[in-house]
């Protein structure tokens, strides 16, 4: 294959990445953006596998790699549970950053060539750049994946003085960057690694539990930013469109969430979430309602619209084929019964969707917090299933809260609110959550799964 | 604000405009409330206990008109003979009055309402939208007429409803046919069902069967294909075959069920006729027919409104008081109807009332402002207007697609004029090569940006894994050094295409076992 075909190659595997992004715009064109995708990876792999670059001496070793490579990732794919997305995710995320600074280095090993003056200074700032992004894009999705598996502790990790800690890391990069590029070696370059890689992991570490979307989220972007920076290295066009284009996204991504939670990306980046606040918050004095799942399911039965808030404890219980068996039960009895999906609900963005999809819950009773809102004072019953700082009302009544101001899905407002919950501990953010003790509020305790299994069989009965 | 609830002077009326719970919902709101002396007893609510809840007790009736701003009534004003005058002649300009009025069928008392300056609001106009179905006292006397309609009927029926096996024999449950799944009918089917009775319904409005269903009865089709009438329309559309065919099926029916409930109506016509006396003559000696439609003229030929006529041994039932005869509930709902109406007058909560003409609910409502009859409303707006309308202000960090909300202009202009500068400073030293690449990079990050913001936030999941797969493009990169005779460079390209691999492959499949679960 000639150069020219190549690049033709490239241009349409390109154009097929953005149709595949472009149709995730909704459900029923979903499917025929990932056959884009895959349509435009395949085209680009076989052009550049088949192109100039590639002798017949690497082809054996190429196959045997890509074999074993597409095999675990074929392996992976199907045994991963739906609620375990997250750590999937985070994981391939890492395999990315990886790859960027083993390609970085061998970048570096093939040497600058005649390259001289400002295009040797440009090439050795993009491959540094490019290991720079990949060790922070590796170590911080490795701990991302710690965090939601649960090997490592949720908790935001607050090393004193973390912001200097953070910039002399910054500063210490740069200059061993400065070093690299005036002839420095290897040596730079390897520091600099171990640097980035520790970079990451503290970054993450400081970030909270329910910081997490913004995590994976970021991760992404961060990943892209790393194909691309290998483009640069490798001038490879496609490299560097598909690079910005999954940048952009998860930089989207990032940004969307983060508004859902009212924080600034610095903020949330920063870490030590739950730290902050004005001043003392108030303390919550008052009953909780307990509730028994025979009379849920009474309240259930005698509302006519029942509105369903999931969050993060009903993908640990994996409760969401009970709950869609109590949905069909009430549908089938002439109740309206919607899902309301805050955008940060669970551990990484549309993540509630995604388990209540795989439950078979048809995707037009699912809604967002923007379209739901409004209509929780005309809503019998809310069943709020293992969420809690995205129901929470001292984001809007509470200044001194540190969720103040973050759009919370005002359950509240609905005649009655069963809230569905382990035991009486607060949130991840760690903020107590008056709707709890609401004269409107009934707190139906233990296991997600196990109550709405015993609420499905009062239903039934 | 003064609320007055006078007693109803409407013979046999047992209704009341409020009760003693609402009496402290309206103090709460920010209004005084005035009863006259007895209003409750007919429904069973004692003068003390409207005291206790915080109303003023008045006997004076005319008094009672003349110190009220609002009036709350349940029976349109009629001629007060104890007082020999006519209701409306104690209403004075500036007085708000709240009861059923039916201006599409009293236009002479309209006329005389108007003549006084009031403002009207009548609650049988309320406009059918979903944010005014809390107001909507036609539905929920509706309710209470299709559950007393039942219980007429069982009170009059010689057997009972539920089959029953005993030792004295067995008992064969009743059936019952509802002519007319709406709100009364559907009422009428839940209660003859938790009395144990076989219920059927018909109704030409095919969409109600759904509903007839989910109350666990059985929805009664003709056989007979429908050609375009009868899916959102009403008899208008029937044509004489459908008419026909349903009349066949009604005569079918009688011969069968004990117990036919009838709630047939359209609006602003009489009453359908849909059960001849022949059909009556059909049935069997104690059947029992309760004719809801008995005040527009009945559904039954043999109806004799407000009574109970025996014809050839089936009683036909045509009271047209049913809510009435259920008082003590009837009152408490339509208070509570009242109560929500005088809450969306009185927005800021402070007992006084603004009648805004431009919340659709309220316009619909008032047939009479200042004086001056604003009856029938304009035509609704499309269902979904006023919803909007109504929808609470979006938090300020909420906004659409807020990444692209136009921020300062000078801010906007600053931050380019220093991305021109940075880029002008790159290009002066940088290499051709490299700019024809930065090019790239920038038209692709923005091509990004539009297309990702279009993405649904429930595919967010599906996002991610994909443009993870998608990232896994930089094996490209590994593939491109693989063929070097540098062995370090050939294992650090190796381990790369690996990982890059599984990226692609998992990425890839997990996305599309993701996106087949998402289904409508």
């Amino acid at each position: 294959m000639t150069t020219g075909i190549v690049t033709a190659s490239y241009i349409i595997a390109a154009v097929l990445f953005i149709l595949s992004l472009g149709g995730l715009s909704h459900p029923e064109t979903a499917r025929r953006g990932n056959a884009y995708g895959m349509s435009g990876m395949l085209i680009a792999i076989i052009a550049t596998v088949c192109g100039p670059e590639v002798t017949r001496g690497g082809l054996p070793i190429l196959m045997l790699v890509m074999l074993i490579g597409g095999s675990i990732g074929f392996y992976a794919a199907k045994r991963v549970q739906m609620t375990e997305m997250p750590e999937l995710v985070a994981m391939l995320h890492s395999f990315v950053g990886l790859a960027a600074v083993l390609i970085g280095y061998a970048t570096y090993v093939n040497g600058t060539g005649e390259m001289h003056g400002a295009e040797k200074t440009i090439h050795e700032v993009e491959i540094y750049l490019g290991v720079l992004i990949g060790a922070v894009t590796f170590t911080g999705s490795i701990i991302a994946f710690g965090k939601l598996r649960g090997m490592i502790d949720g908790k935001p990790l607050t090393l004193p003085g973390r912001h200097w800690l953070n910039l002399s890391l910054a500063l210490a990069c740069v200059w061993l960057g400065h070093s690299f590029v005036n002839g420095g070696g290897l040596l730079p370059l390897l520091i600099m690694s171990l640097i980035a890689g520790a970079f990451g992991v503290h970054m993450v570490m400081a970030i909270g539990g329910a910081d997490m979307p913004v995590v994976v989220s970021m991760l992404n972007s961060y990943s892209g930013w790393a194909a691309a920076a290998t483009g640069f290295m490798l001038s490879n066009d496609l490299l560097i469109v598909t690079g910005a284009l999954v940048g952009s996204s998860g930089a989207i991504l990032s940004f969307i969430m983060c508004r859902a939670m009212n924080r600034h990306f610095l903020a949330v980046i920063a870490g030590g979430f739950g730290t902050a606040g004005g001043g003392p918050v108030a303390a919550i004095e008052g009953e909780v309602n307990p509730l028994s799942p025979e009379d849920t399911a009474e309240l259930l039965r005698d509302a006519s619209s029942v509105v369903i808030v999931p969050g993060y404890g009903m993908a640990v219980a994996q409760a969401q084929n009970t709950v869609y068996e109590i949905t069909k039960h009430l549908r089938e009895r002439g109740k309206t019964v919607r899902f309301a999906i805050h955008p940060v609900a669970g551990r990484m963005p549309g993540h509630m969707n995604v388990l209540l999809a795989e439950a078979r819950v048809p995707y037009d009773i699912v809604m967002e917090m923007d379209e739901i809102n409004a209509d929780f004072p005309a809503t019998d019953v809310v069943l709020v299933i293992g969420a809690n700082d995205i129901v929470n009302p001292s984001a809007q009544d509470e200044p001194n809260s540190p969720i103040a101001g973050m759009p919370v899905l005002e359950v509240w407002k609905a005649h009655t609110a069963i809230v569905m919950k382990r035991s009486m501990a607060s949130g991840y953010a760690g903020v107590d959550n008056p709707l709890f003790f609401k004269d409107n509020t009934r707190m139906l305790f233990g296991d997600a799964k196990q109550s709405l299994d015993s609420v499905l069989k009062a239903l039934h009965s | 604000m003064k609320i007055a609830v006078p007693r109803e002077v409407h013979a046999g009326e047992r209704r009341v405009a409020t009760t003693p719970d609402v009496v402290k919902q309206l103090i709460k709101l920010g209004f005084e409330v005035t009863v006259e002396a007895g209003a409750g007893a007919a429904a069973s609510y004692a003068d003390e206990a409207y005291v206790e809840a915080g109303a003023t007790l008045l006997s004076d009736t005319r008094a009672l008109w003349s110190s009220a701003d609002i009036v709350l009534k349940v029976r349109a004003p009629e001629s007060h003979t104890a007082l020999a005058c006519h209701e409306t002649e104690l209403l004075r300009a500036g007085h708000t009055l709240i009861s059923f009025i039916w201006p599409g069928q009293n236009p002479a008392l309209m006329e005389q309402l108007a003549a006084t300056g009031a403002t009207v609001l009548a609650m049988d106009s309320v406009p059918r939208i979903s944010r005014a179905q809390k107001m909507d006292a036609l539905s929920s006397m509706a309710n209470i007429a299709g559950y007393r309609a039942i219980v007429e009927a069982a009170g009059v029926f010689g057997r009972f409803f539920t089959g029953q096996i005993t030792a004295a024999g067995k008992v064969p449950p009743a059936k019952v046919l509802v002519i007319g799944a709406g709100v009364a009918g559907l009422s009428a089917i839940g209660t003859a069902k938790s009395m144990g009775a076989i219920v059927r319904a018909f109704d030409t409005r095919l969409e109600v069967k759904e509903q007839v269903h989910s109350m666990d009865a059985e929805f009664l089709e003709l056989d007979f294909k429908e050609e375009g009438g009868g899916s959102g329309g009403y008899a208008k559309t029937m044509s004489d075959e459908f008419i026909a065919a349903e009349m066949a099926l009604f005569a079918a029916q009688a011969c069968e069920v004990d117990i036919i409930v009838t709630t047939a109506l359209i609006p602003g016509k009489p009453a359908p006729k849909l059960i001849t006396a022949a059909m009556v003559a059909s049935m069997r000696n104690g059947s029992v027919i309760v004719d809801l439609a008995a005040e527009q003229g009945g559904n039954c030929e043999l109806t004799v409104p407000g009574e109970i006529a025996v014809r050839q041994g089936v009683s036909i039932i045509g009271y047209a008081d049913l809510p009435s005869r259920l008082a003590t509930q009837s009152s408490q709902l339509y208070a509570t109807n009242l109560r929500h109406m005088l809450t969306e007058l009185a927005p800021a909560k402070d007992g006084n009332i603004v009648v805004n003409m431009d919340d659709e609910a309220i316009r619909g409502a008032t047939v009479i402002k200042d004086g001056a009859i604003t009856w029938p409303p304009p035509p609704p707006t499309l269902s979904v207007a006023p919803k909007k309308a109504a929808s609470v202000v979006p938090p300020p960090a909420a906004h659409g697609h807020g990444a692209a909300a136009p921020g300062n202009p000078l801010t906007t202009l600053a931050t380019l004029a220093v991305g021109a500068l940075v880029l002008w400073g790159l290009g002066a030293v940088a290499p051709p090569a490299f700019m024809s690449h930065f090019t790239v990079f920038v038209l692709a990050c923005f091509v990004g940006y539009q297309v990702i913001w279009n993405v649904t936030p429930a595919l967010h999941t599906p996002l991610m894994s994909v443009t993870n797969a998608i990232s896994g493009i930089i094996v490209i990169g590994a593939v491109l050094q693989i063929s070097t005779t540098t062995t370090i460079i050939t294992l650090l390209a190796a381990a790369a295409i690996l990982l890059a691999t599984i990226n692609v492959a998992g990425g890839f499949l997990v996305t599309q076992r993701m996106l087949r679960m998402f289904q409508k």
